[in-house]
């Protein structure tokens, strides 16, 4: 099948979450990556892990394959709906935005420039890596107040304002703050 | 990599925002559409994790702290997305919609076990139950990732993830309720010994899940009974509690035929679905 004749359908992504070097399914890829988390508005989605893989089709449509970060994660319907905006106005149609379960998220995937925003924003990114599934369990690492980047905090709770955080206080500034916790 | 099942966002008939809901053309249209046995098992996961996360969401502004009504609201999160993914799934083999299976199934046509659709009790009773299941589908989802069916293991691959932190949360409780104060550690001790004539009917090997465990598609329920029960003992007695002699509840075959509960979760559940056919807000 030559590319001029695939759609959505014929489309078998591979969700690696890695830029596509084609520049046309790069530029599809760039459009979804200008979409930003609802709840966490100074990450795009491309910096948070759940962009996974994106393609033009040859019917000038677009398909762009995400993945929640929590299974109930109610942020993915406005994401869905976000990314297929952002493709709309890009001029590509049909756009078919299908989210993908495995690899299963983890805050791994999490970029450095993604991890330096969210800081910037107040909620300190994942401190660590997740731990390999049957394997040993992770050291948890301390966790840096985002004011005063003191390590003397505390969890106050593991589950915080959203799925995705939990609610750490600092001990040396006395402020709470949110923490994106290791998935 | 290999290709991945997957879920396209569309229409729901109670749709929240628009986008919402998974349908079953989607997972038809990505290849995912399973067989009537295989439906029959994605429910009895899904409604396991569909009735727990109803009893949990009444714990939203009534726990005994701030946090935990946000622990308890994100943990019965957690597993409505599981219960979406599975009831889904199920969905394809009838053409039904998550919707449907949720909202428009009597009593009888549910597969979920007692334990979760006990009362919440106190939250004694409720750290109880939770760290029953939470062990449970732990030793579950840790061996769904195998599944012979690439879309439940995917599920469950997703699940294990979130709960074991469930696990944490429960385990955790129990240490802190057991060894806090006289009237903390009686409750903790109540708790268990209210709920844990329900514990037997998680192992129970209802149809179709043997043939289906063979063909290396489910866990057989069976198996997670050792070290399911050992991790327990384990907890239970470290916490300096002791593990309830009771008898199994009467009925453990996941009819539902013996649960005075069900009917009162589902009435409020689906009132407003089938009051209003279609409804959106």
């Amino acid at each position: 099948m030559t590319a001029a004749m695939t759609t959505a359908e014929d489309i078998r992504l591979s969700p690696d979450g890695v830029r596509p070097t084609e520049p046309r399914d790069a530029a599809v890829w760039d459009l979804a990556a200008q979409v930003n988390d609802p709840e966490i508005p100074v990450l795009s989605i491309a910096d948070l892990g759940i962009l996974r893989a994106a393609a033009a089709t040859g019917d000038g449509g677009g398909v762009v394959l995400i993945t929640p970060t929590y299974s109930g994660c109610p942020a993915m319907d406005t994401i869905t709906e976000d990314v297929r905006t952002a493709l709309q106005q890009g001029g590509y149609d049909p756009v078919r935005v299908q989210t993908v379960l495995k690899p299963a998220w983890t805050t791994d995937w999490m970029t450095d420039e993604g991890k330096t925003k969210l800081r910037e924003y107040g909620i300190t990114p994942p401190s660590g890596t997740a731990p390999v599934r049957n394997g040993p369990v992770s050291v948890g690492l301390s966790v840096k107040c985002p004011r005063c980047n003191s390590l003397d905090t505390r969890e106050l709770a593991r589950f915080g304002s959203t799925a995705c955080k939990a609610l750490y206080q600092c001990r040396a500034c006395l402020e709470p703050f949110d923490y994106f916790k290791v998935l | 990599m290999n290709e991945t099942a997957g879920f396209t966002a569309q229409d729901s008939a109670t749709r929240i925002s628009v986008g919402d809901a998974i349908t079953p053309e989607d997972l038809r249209s990505s290849g995912a559409a399973t067989d009537e046995e295989t439906a029959r098992y994605a429910l009895i996961l899904g409604d396991d994790s569909l009735m727990l996360a109803q009893r949990l969401g009444h714990w939203i502004s009534r726990a005994p702290e701030l946090e935990e009504d946000i622990a308890l609201g994100n943990i019965a999160l957690d597993l409505l997305g599981h219960a979406r993914f599975f009831l889904t799934y199920a969905g394809t083999a009838w053409g039904k919609t998550e919707d449907d299976l949720a909202y428009f199934r009597d009593e009888d046509e549910f597969r979920s076990a007692r334990l979760v659709e006990q009362d919440n009790g106190d939250f004694a009773k409720t750290i109880a139950r939770q760290l029953i299941f939470s062990f449970y589908s732990h030793e579950l989802y840790s061996r769904l990732v195998d599944s012979a069916d690439e879309t439940l293991a995917a599920v469950a691959d997703k699940a294990l993830k979130e709960v074991a932190y469930h696990q944490d949360h429960s385990a955790q409780w129990l240490l802190r309720l057991a060894g806090g104060t006289e009237e903390s550690h009686q409750r903790m001790q109540a708790g268990l010994e209210a709920v844990w004539a329900y514990v037997d009917e998680l192992f129970y090997d209802a149809e179709p899940t043997p043939k289906l465990a063979e063909a290396g598609i489910a866990v057989l329920p069976s198996t997670l009974r050792e070290p399911v029960m050992s991790r327990l003992t384990q907890s239970i007695e470290q916490a300096g509690l002791s593990i309830p002699e009771v008898k199994g509840a009467f009925g453990a075959d996941r009819s539902g035929r013996f649960s005075e509960q069900r009917g009162f979760i589902l009435a409020e559940m689906q009132v407003l679905a089938r009051q209003h056919p279609g409804a959106t807000w």
